[in-house]
């Protein structure tokens, strides 16, 4: 039959709809369908560096966790705000060079630099973009691309930081399990905490000016101001990711303004599902492996991961999570038209 | 009418490019007064309406709210004193739940400063607040219509949801554009009180509105605007009886039905 005398009809399923309410917490099985999938998510992320074999794979876990808080950023911006930034490596240089400066220069430990330059650096990152905050859409998205190109030249010509050799000899963290559990537990910790912050008051805020802008300025609010708030926001989860980035590198250069750091959270979001803020973190551990395993390729390897993104876009553009969401919350039959 | 009045507008001009949108247009509106605004398509009622909430800058001439000079001041500091709009096109947000959707003017600083406990109520609750002020407005309460999204409601609770977003302001006067327009005759007829329990809480109204009938039922005064010019001003039955606005404006046929319901 084709779809001319049959469609897909969704309905919720009868277990979403009871544990929509408070009443989920009456019984066993209505607690573990909200909690389990959630519970699987914190656990495999906190189980990830006990199972994973080498020393090499433990140090991507840590590059994921990386990208995953820019991606979470890029999603808040993107699908609860309205800005679609290409700012990423903007982030994460500018809190790379600020932990490295600290720790270099004022011989900070990094348990200091690293809350300092997400602060300072998310303070410098929202200044910068003040300009272009009236912008929307694919103009902002031009203006943010900018950012980082210009950085980078600028601190090439001026030869300021290091210049192109870059800032050498920084700190590293204690060992790997301290690096690792300290990002993995920053992703969890943005993750629900930006799952909260949309559904608070100030949230609901946030996404009226995505939705609508000129409501929320005719409702007596500054929509530049609450912009900036989430700018503000989503640049220091960048720059407390380029914070930790350099110290785990224990260098800091004009390569982290690179544009990578802008597009593969991009990418991750669209595999992972827009505006779910958990499929671009999912999105990210599927990706960045891949990029690893296709290292041994070379340069074809952009070519498969061409492929894959094209893939996606085509066949589940909808993004992994949002078409997960709905298997498990909705069941799907057939019905004759 | 002898205290200084609530809204001051004196000779608003606007230049779209070559074209005179509005040409010196000046009126006053005061305290608990309805004020109708009719004319004839393209005639600058909305554009008015723009300029005096600051959604537009004006050309020249100046707007005063309550004696004090608020001429391109940016329009949420407009709407911070209490100069609320409502939009012809609705402007709900569609991703929200009713409901929801006066959260977002709640949690301003005006509804901060003027609903109590900082625009949630007594509990502090802004959500209760907003399903209080959407019975208010006629969203029925124990229905599941408070908790749908704004984006499957029909045009009749759009148009009171823009409403309700004024009303989470506390305002001190709502510039409603076309509130009547698209509705149904039963639509109309319901909101019809609702316009007139307003103006008894002592809310100021102006009103956009090319349905007369009703407009004349509850306006204190109606201006008429034509080619961006105040043509005149006056009592509904005045306005009714002048051969100008019927040249301007009306088709003969309309004037008489207005005339034989009044």
């Amino acid at each position: 039959m084709t779809t001319a005398d049959r469609r897909k009809e969704r309905l919720d399923r009868g277990i979403k709809v009871r544990s929509d309410g408070i009443y989920a917490l009456l019984s066993w099985r209505e607690l573990g369908y909200l909690v389990l999938p959630r519970l699987v998510l914190i656990a495999g992320l906190l189980l990830l560096p006990l199972v994973v074999p080498s020393l090499y794979w433990q140090r991507v876990i840590s590059n994921v966790c990386l990208y995953a808080l820019l991606a979470l950023s890029f999603d808040f911006l993107a699908h609860y705000v309205g800005l679609v930034s290409l700012g990423g490596a903007l982030f994460i240089g500018t809190g790379a060079y600020i932990a490295a400066l600290l720790n270099k220069n004022l011989g900070l430990p990094l348990i200091l630099t690293i809350p300092m330059a997400s602060v300072s650096g998310a303070a410098i990152c929202t200044l910068l973009l003040l300009p272009c905050l009236p912008l929307r859409g694919v103009y902002f998205a031009i203006v943010s691309l900018m950012y980082p190109l210009a950085m980078m030249r600028i601190i090439e010509a001026l030869n300021i930081f290091g210049g192109t050799d870059g800032i050498m000899g920084i700190d590293s963290f204690p060992n790997h399990w301290v690096e690792q559990y300290f990002v993995l537990i920053m992703v969890l910790l943005f993750l629900f905490g930006l799952r909260r912050l949309v559904n608070l008051d100030i949230g609901l805020v946030f996404r009226g000016v995505k939705d609508n802008d000129q409501a929320v300025r005719a409702s007596g609010m500054s929509i530049t101001y609450y912009k900036a708030v989430a700018v503000f926001i989503a640049s220091a989860i960048g720059c407390l990711a380029g914070a930790c980035l350099t110290h785990i590198y224990m260098f800091s250069g004009i390569s982290l303004f690179a544009l990578d750091f802008s597009i593969l959270p991009i990418a991750a979001t669209v595999i992972g599902g827009g505006g779910t803020l958990a499929g671009p973190v999912i999105g990210c551990f599927i990706l960045v492996p891949i990029s690893e395993l296709l290292r041994e390729f070379g340069t074809l390897r952009i070519a498969f991961y061409a492929i894959i993104l094209m893939a996606f876009i085509v066949f589940k553009s909808e993004g992994l999570m949002v078409y997960g969401q709905r298997k498990y919350h909705q069941f799907e039959r057939w019905v004759k038209i | 009418m002898s205290e200084s009045p609530m809204l001051h507008v004196e000779e608003a001009t606007k230049v779209f490019g070559g074209i005179l949108a509005l040409n010196r247009v000046t009126f006053d509106v005061h305290q608990g007064e309805i004020l109708g605004i009719i004319g004839p398509n393209g005639s600058g009622k909305t554009t008015l309406i723009n300029c005096i909430t600051g959604f537009v800058r004006m050309t020249s001439g100046k707007v005063f709210f309550k004696g004090r000079d608020i001429t391109g001041k940016p329009a949420h500091k407009i709407a911070d004193l209490g100069v609320t709009r409502t939009f012809q096109i609705m402007r709900p947000y569609y991703t929200l739940p009713a409901y929801k959707n006066l959260v977002i003017p709640l949690f301003s600083p005006r509804a901060k400063r003027t609903g109590g406990w900082r625009g949630g109520g007594k509990l502090g609750d802004r959500d209760t607040v907003g399903i209080d002020i959407l019975e208010e407005i006629g969203f029925e309460r124990d229905s599941f219509v408070p908790y749908k999204l704004a984006s499957s409601l029909p045009t009749g609770y759009l148009k009171r949801l823009e409403l309700a977003r004024c009303l989470a302001l506390k305002p001190e006067i709502i510039l409603c554009d076309e509130v009547f327009s698209g509705l149904s005759m039963s639509e109309i007829a319901s909101m019809v009180p609702l316009i007139e329990r307003l103006q008894m809480d002592g809310i100021t109204l102006i009103m956009i509105e090319h349905r007369l009938r009703e407009l004349f039922r509850v306006a204190s005064r109606v201006m008429v605007l034509n080619f961006g010019e105040k043509l005149l001003e006056g009592r509904p039955e005045e306005v009714m009886a002048d051969e100008r606005v019927k040249t301007a404006y009306f088709g003969s046929e309309e004037v008489e039905e207005v005339m034989t319901y009044a």
